[in-house]
């Protein structure tokens, strides 16, 4: 049966994440947290720091991590597999027929309809996280630990990774 | 492997590598790929390795070349957070989960950003606006599933007739009815 829901959890973001990895995260969150309630909001932000700092695609170490952690290692392999293999199958399928419409504008409308419900989700998503910090580190150092950081990403490009790796220091002699 | 940052970052790289190193396609073929790639859903990443790999080596390749693409990073992933996950009731260790969440947020937010700009590229600024308002309203207030807002949303972009100015009319139905 958990399988059953790995497999849903992650097949739903898999087949209706339009604009790559990044998208399908708010879509996995709903899964993972709002309706199975298999991780809190902030052990999932953990696993998305973690997904953050390391090379390769979001989606999957997601899928592999959360499938593992709730189903063992065939958990992990169901949700890599309800990620990856539904919109391989239909590039693989549908290429022909696809090069052909490449230029329809409905095709182009595919992926450019669903951006506003994708980024009221990734806001709704932020204000999660901004949440439960609020909750556990208070409001002013929340609100300097995340002006720090957006400096450092946005301002000086600092790569995500050093600065997770830094929120990681600054928390164990700050914030315990 | 070396791509950080998510699938996107990863492309370069895949190009490098297919299209230079190996030549099992040119310039013109990857960018084509590329392009139908992002208007299908799901990571992108996958699909290019998943599609490139069947194409030099038939089913076999397909299977090789996503597992390549997952494999190692899920690994790292696992080993990172069950040895993580040991010791997460020592003080210090709840602080430095409590440290990442507010950077997490700012990630969230520099993303969600990043997609309210492609929709005003996209729609314009009062369609945008519009869509955006929309779709909070039915997904945060009305607790619709958000798979069925995007699933209404793809299906109205399929079935619509060309004419750009219907998408408000259609919108306004499909969030009534639901």
């Amino acid at each position: 049966m958990i399988y059953i829901q790995i497999f849903i959890a992650f097949f739903i973001p898999g087949i209706i994440g339009y604009g790559g990895g990044p998208a399908s995260i708010p879509l996995i969150e709903h899964e993972v947290v709002s309706r199975y309630g298999w991780m809190t909001t902030s052990e999932f932000s953990e696993v998305l720091a973690l997904g953050n700092a390391l090379p390769g695609p979001i989606a999957t170490k997601m899928a592999g991590y959360i499938g593992f952690e709730v189903g063992g290692a065939l958990g992990a392999v169901t949700g890599v597999l309800a990620t990856v293999a539904p919109s391989l199958f239909i590039m693989i399928v549908l290429l022909r027929l696809l090069f052909k419409y490449k230029e329809s504008p409905k095709v182009k409308r595919l992926s450019m309809i669903v951006l506003p419900a994708v980024a009221v989700l990734m806001a709704g998503l932020t204000f999660d996280f901004f949440q439960t910090s609020y909750f556990s580190n208070g409001l002013w150092s929340t609100f300097v630990i995340a002006m720090v950081s957006l400096l450092l990403i946005e301002r000086w490009k600092v790569h995500p990774a050093f600065v997770i790796f830094g929120g990681l220091v600054v928390g164990a002699i700050f914030l315990s | 492997m070396l791509g950080f940052g998510g699938g996107p970052s990863t492309i370069p790289l895949v190009h490098k590598e297919v299209v230079g190193t190996f030549k099992w396609m040119n310039d013109q073929e990857f960018s084509d790929v590329l392009a139908l790639g992002n208007t299908l859903p799901g990571p992108i990443a996958t699909k290019m390795a998943g599609y490139i790999g069947y194409r030099v080596g038939g089913i076999r390749g397909m299977l090789n070349a996503v597992i390549a693409t997952v494999l190692p990073t899920i690994l790292l992933m696992l080993l990172f957070l069950t040895s993580f996950n040991k010791v997460k009731d020592h003080p210090r260790v709840e602080g430095m989960t409590n440290g990442v969440v507010p950077i997490v947020g700012v990630m969230m937010a520099t993303l969600t950003w990043d997609f309210i700009k492609k929709t005003r590229q996209g729609f314009g600024w009062k369609k945008g606006v519009f869509l955006l308002l929309g779709s909070f309203i039915v997904m945060e207030i009305l607790n619709v599933h958000p798979g069925i807002v995007i699933g209404g949303l793809l299906i109205i972009a399929v079935t619509m007739s060309d004419k750009k100015e219907k998408i408000e009319i259609q919108v306004k139905g499909n969030s009534e009815s639901l």
